[in-house]
């Protein structure tokens, strides 16, 4: 009974996040147990009971569990959290919605978005927009903490068998309609997830040429990010921007297009394992942290990169 | 009705921060100072609605340094009816912040508090969430769209997959993105106007509430640096580099 898991589904499956989240309980405690809220949890559960490290699954399942509002949710994480030391999410956007609620409802000081396990009390977060790390001691008896994606490895495991119990869903709370989701799409690799992300910024300059971009992404198998210039000309939807205050990516290989590198974007990209990026512009703040940087009009090299590309590969994960 | 709305003083968007040497913290002593963008997307929201008669008075509040005046001023110049301070120095954490906040919300019973939906600075991204839950209001942070009527309001917030729909009663708690709005720059008349107007003052003290931390920051530091990276200067060595150097390409 120390570390209490909140995960969530995906597209009926235990989202990504939610397994960082296991692995960075694992961190805390050699079990961890895991609650499931929705309106259909049976698959998710039976993923989640699979992990390697799970002791216990609980599962609240009801209608009005569906759309995880924060004011139906949030209750029954603080009713579960009870007897545990540690209530831990992925920081992703229903843990940062959902978790303060649970942190303020308990009466603690949450701990946002962490990087990395000192001791059981000790975490590292970033601040400033990942222009500095805070090494942070919490004091508090349980310890509310939402965990970054991309600082813990997603938990694995298929052949754990931790007991599913179900708990009380509660009821709908009647302070809040949902009234539906607009969801982007896109058949493409998660964002958070992917080994590759091709970004696109302003310098794209419209949603015609961003198909350039999102083409070279279907290529190599990529999922395509963008800036928040990019995504306020209206070139992309929302949920592509990476940054401060977008998505947190850090995959192995990172493409740069047309993004000049603010702090708010580096904020999110910076711990991508390699860093290429295309500017016409030699100054432009992205070849600073980019380990391969080419001074070029992103539209003929885009076209390059196709033709370069349709040559001599097949997309990555597909070749042998 | 009444909208309150929160109002941090943060390290301007735009300064490259610098991390002091001997790990005690962020070196903030001659950096800019701004109102946490995100608070000047909520104020924006809420002067819009005054505008159009939905709103009849928009209470700005912050908490913080007494140097935080200068943010409310400018609150107070974009078209907030009142400011209001609550001195706490040092910072307070976002816990203690919302506790605060629903010290003036019993006060002053506001229909909708508007915030920002994180700050700049600490990226902590909470006290909207934790106002409504000791509140036991509704909730809805991300927002890019919002409505508001008597009957309440409708939102809608940004999420990880796309857009999200929701009808609020209220009184409820609103954390707003950047995308809502462009926030306007005020005028010099106001600027000038917002100079003399009265800033109303608070305590911690007669709002009931512990400052004291539960998070202490042992060390801050800077982030790992990367190794430089070279400039290559066709498309067919970057090919080739991501390929055969950095393995990361098949
Ligand atoms: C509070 C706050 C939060 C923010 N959060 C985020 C965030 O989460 N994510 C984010 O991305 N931004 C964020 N921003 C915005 C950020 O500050 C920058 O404004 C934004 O990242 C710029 O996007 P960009 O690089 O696409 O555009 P620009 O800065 O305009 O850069 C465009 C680049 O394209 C290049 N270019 C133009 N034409 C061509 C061409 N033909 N060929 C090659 N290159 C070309 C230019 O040289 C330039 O470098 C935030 C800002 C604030 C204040």
């Amino acid at each position: 009974m120390s570390v209490l898991i909140f995960a969530e589904q995906n597209g009926g499956q235990l989202a990504a996040a939610s397994r960082s989240a296991v692995t960075c309980g694992l961190e805390l405690a050699e079990t961890v147990d895991v609650l499931i809220t929705g309106a259909d949890c049976k698959p998710v559960a039976a993923e989640a009971a699979a992990l390697r490290g799970v002791g216990r699954v609980l599962v609240a399942e009801a209608d009005h569990l569906g759309a995880a509002l924060a004011e139906n949710v949030a209750p029954i994480i603080q009713r579960e959290a009870q007897g545990y030391l540690y209530v831990l999410a992925g920081a992703n956007s229903n843990g940062k919605n959902i978790m303060p609620r649970v942190a303020a409802g308990l009466g603690v000081q949450q701990i946002s978005d962490i990087v990395s396990v000192i001791d059981g009390e000790t975490f590292i977060r970033p601040i400033y927009a990942g222009n500095a790390l805070a090494r942070v001691r919490s004091v508090d008896s349980t310890r509310v903490i939402t965990v970054r994606p991309t600082a813990f490895e997603p938990a694995t495991g298929t052949d754990g068998s931790a007991a599913i119990e179900a708990v009380d869903p509660g009821a709908d709370s009647g302070l809040v309609e949902h009234q539906g989701f607009q969801l982007s799409g896109g058949s493409g690799p998660e964002l958070g997830s992917a080994d590759i992300v091709i970004s696109g910024g302003r310098g794209v300059g419209s949603a015609e040429n961003f198909a350039l971009v999102t083409r070279l992404a279907e290529r190599l198998n990529a999922a395509v990010g963008a800036s928040r210039a990019a995504v306020d000309a209206g070139y992309v939807p929302n949920d592509y921007q990476v940054g401060q205050t977008g998505k947190v990516v850090a995959p192995a290989l990172y493409l740069a297009v047309g993004i000049s590198g603010a702090i708010q974007h580096m904020a999110g990209m910076r711990d991508s394992r390699v860093i290429a990026a295309i500017n016409n512009d030699p100054e432009a703040p992205i070849f600073e942290v980019a380990d391969y940087g080419l001074v070029q009009d992103l539209m003929s090299a885009l076209e390059e990169l196709e033709g370069i590309l349709a040559t001599t590969s097949s997309p990555l994960g597909k070749s042998a | 009705m009444k909208v309150l709305v929160g109002v941090k003083r943060v390290v301007d968007a735009y300064v490259k921060i610098r991390v002091r040497g001997d790990g005690s913290g962020v070196d903030t002593a001659n950096a800019k100072m701004s109102m946490n963008p995100f608070d000047e997307v909520a104020l924006e929201a809420a002067v819009r609605l005054q505008e159009s008669g939905v709103v009849t008075e928009v209470l700005a509040v912050s908490v913080g340094p007494a140097s935080a005046h200068e943010q409310l001023r400018t609150a107070l110049a974009m078209g907030a009816t009142r400011a209001l301070h609550v001195a706490a120095d040092p910072a307070l954490e976002p816990l203690a912040v919302a506790h605060t906040l629903q010290g003036i919300c019993d006060r002053e019973a506001p229909d909708l508090v508007l915030l920002g939906k994180q700050a700049i600075d600490d990226d902590c991204n909470q006290t909207g969430q934790m106002l409504a839950a000791l509140q036991g209001w509704a909730q809805a942070t991300s927002v890019s769209g919002l409505e508001l009527d008597a009957g309440g309001a409708s939102v809608t917030r940004e999420i990880d997959g796309g857009l999200e729909h929701l009808a609020l009663r209220l009184p409820a708690v609103v954390s707003v993105d950047l995308r809502l709005n462009d926030p306007r720059h005020p005028k010099l008349p106001d600027i000038m106007k917002a100079k003399r107007a009265q800033i109303e003052t608070l305590t911690l003290e007669e709002l009931g509430v512990d400052p004291e931390p539960r998070l202490s920051v042992l060390e801050v530091t800077e982030p790992p640096r990367r190794e430089p990276g070279v400039r290559v200067s066709t498309v067919g060595e970057l090919v080739e580099r991501l390929r055969n150097e950095a393995g990361v390409l098949s």
